[in-house]
């Protein structure tokens, strides 16, 4: 049953974190967090490793518990009412946990069995899902030989084999070649359409661009910004990106030599970032003050222009 | 996808312990054959070297032949080592290695389910070995009283009560080297020395209590006195009694174990 996207704010939030907290010791993984996710939101959690995300999604798949702050999951009490609300999940791990030595339809009916699913319906479920994921050929094959990015598919296939309410991806494209991760994609963005809710996190702007209606960036625990993938780059970065690298010298040198030439510029170790609202007005200025880059290159500002911008890093090093 | 559908637990239609016991035996499936026939052919093996072999220079013991002295002993041994063989990797395997646990974690399976669907998958197990070493014990002639039809269930609780604190340990530990020194220091010493071979009287009288200890030879006694219609070294109740104490700690070291390593 497909929930519109257009969910009315009033509808009640399938998550609410109110100052959330996950501590490992003397650690801090996740450092007073506000999140609220939608039914029908596609919500991301943006941000380098060791963020907080993947803590943050335990915390709401309900397998580690909140050190301090509230959390509400389909309105249930994580803490209590766990194995209640992990019946309406679906999870992909960031890591794969499928049974390699069984076949790749036996991965999905055992799965469905710990929903409690009669083994006739786990069997239909499995063979629909497995068209889904066009993984139908590979039904009695073992999981083992598949590639890497089939056992993503079929972890995604088994993550929808109770028809949760809510879908949890963790990484679901980390490592993954990029035909495989447009494959996969396009699978999440059907399963979007079909008005799934998905919670995901990436540390990819464009998977972020790609399948999320709106994302918190996150960075040492908290939340840097939130909103729309377009609202984070309009407020915080400019139209366009001229990307220059100099052959003869190091970027923070140019950088100084580049100053007052669009909103602002910005040395990476290897190249010099100009934001500004018309990037060849910007490479024009650049070469009217005589200097002389070995490539230029103008680009769409990006989530990754964003981090950059909010926290002064990269974010996939 | 509606938010408004029935909650799953209330249209469940199998237990979560029934459904990872299931998933056991989608596993085991692949392997039944090479594991039924090897569960035949040690003990027609022990029963030839031991019985046979061993038994014609020893001649009675207790007042029977050797080799149906030594049977129970062996059937319980077999259901001793099966199940801690089997907790060692099988267990720390799906925690490091195939991370079912860490899948079923994310699902309405609990930790109790978790370890509940291990130990019945276990005593299945155990059950089908002991049945099939009683079968051959019978064609050899080995046994002397209709009680011995008792003995699997005596294995299985023997089986429940090694296997349950060895599969807590597995789920301690982090490396797969401890394995040796369980075996080189718990598993070994108890199959020499815990009336498998020889009576425990014949120990000195410092190091008897060690055999005591070991759940082994409460199994064995309960077996020997099944198959040879005896009565055991301690009343039945006893033996049972601290074969039931061992599964039941066991067991809830191992629920505490399997919590304390999925919340990492």
């Amino acid at each position: 049953m497909p929930t519109p996207l257009s969910a009315s704010p009033a509808a009640e939030p399938l998550i609410r974190a109110r100052g959330l907290v996950k501590r490992f010791g003397d650690f801090t993984a996740v450092d007073g967090i506000d999140v609220e996710v939608a039914p029908g939101e596609a919500f991301g959690f943006l941000g380098p490793n060791g963020a907080g995300k993947s803590s943050t999604m335990r915390m709401i798949g309900c397998v580690s518990s909140p050190t301090a702050g509230e959390l509400s999951i389909l309105g249930m009490d994580p803490v209590r009412d766990g194995a209640r609300i992990r019946a309406r999940l679906g999870v992909c791990p960031q890591q794969d946990n499928l049974d390699v030595d069984l076949t790749v339809r036996e991965n999905l009916t055992t799965y469905a069995r710990y929903f409690g699913l009669s083994r006739r319906e786990a069997r239909r479920r499995a063979d629909e899902l497995l068209e889904f994921v066009q993984l139908a050929d590979r039904a009695d094959s073992k999981v083992e030989p598949l590639s890497g990015g089939m056992k993503r598919r079929l972890t995604i296939a088994r993550a929808m084999v109770n028809e949760p309410d809510l879908v949890l991806l963790d990484e679901p494209t980390t490592g993954l070649d990029p035909q495989a991760r447009h494959l996969l994609w396009e699978r999440l963005f059907r399963l979007k359409q079909r008005g799934a809710t998905l919670v995901l996190t990436t540390h990819y702007m464009d998977e972020a661009e790609q399948l999320c209606d709106r994302l918190v960036v996150m960075d040492g625990g908290r939340i840097a910004a939130e909103g729309s993938p377009r609202s984070l780059i309009e407020t915080y970065s400019s139209p366009e990106v001229v990307e220059a690298r100099f052959g003869d010298a190091e970027p923070a040198e140019y950088a100084e030599k580049l100053a007052g030439i669009g909103d602002r510029v910005e040395a990476l170790p290897d190249r010099v970032l100009v934001y500004a609202a018309d990037g060849d007005a910007a490479v024009a200025a650049i070469h009217a003050r005589g200097l002389a880059p070995s490539t230029t290159l103008v680009r769409r500002s990006s989530l990754e222009d964003v981090f950059l911008h909010l926290t002064g890093r990269t974010l996939v090093d | 996808m509606a938010a408004t559908q029935t909650p799953a637990a209330e249209r469940r239609q199998v237990h979560p312990t029934l459904a990872v016991l299931e998933r056991q035996l989608h596993l085991y499936r692949r392997l039944w054959q090479a594991s039924v026939f090897s569960s035949f052919v040690m003990p027609v093996l022990f029963l030839l070297s031991f019985g046979i072999g061993v038994g014609g220079y020893v001649g009675e013991l207790g007042g029977v032949d050797y080799l149906a002295w030594i049977v129970p002993g062996v059937l319980a041994s077999v259901a001793f080592q099966m199940s801690v063989g089997e907790s060692t990797y099988g267990v720390l395997g799906d925690f490091k290695w195939i991370r079912g646990y860490q899948a079923m974690q994310a699902t309405p399976v609990r930790v109790r389910d978790m370890v509940g669907g291990w130990l019945a998958y276990m005593l299945l197990r155990v059950l089908i070995a002991s049945v099939v070493f009683l079968g051959v014990a019978a064609l050899f002639g080995a046994l002397h009283s209709p009680w011995a039809l008792a003995t699997p269930l005596v294995c299985g609780l023997l089986g429940l009560a090694v296997c349950a604190p060895t599969t807590a340990f597995a789920a301690t530990i982090d490396h797969d080297s401890y394995f040796a020194l369980l075996f080189r220091f718990v598993v070994v010493p108890s199959t020499l020395f815990a009336g498998v071979f020889f009576p425990v009287e014949q120990l000195p009288d410092v190091v008897r209590p060690l055999a005591y200890l070991s759940p082994l030879w409460h199994g064995v006694e309960l077996c020997r006195a099944a198959t040879l219609g005896t009565a055991p070294g301690w009343p039945a109740l006893a033996h049972l009694g601290y074969l039931v104490l061992w599964a039941l700690l066991g067991s809830a070291w191992a629920v505490a174990a399997f919590g304390r390593r999925l919340r990492k």
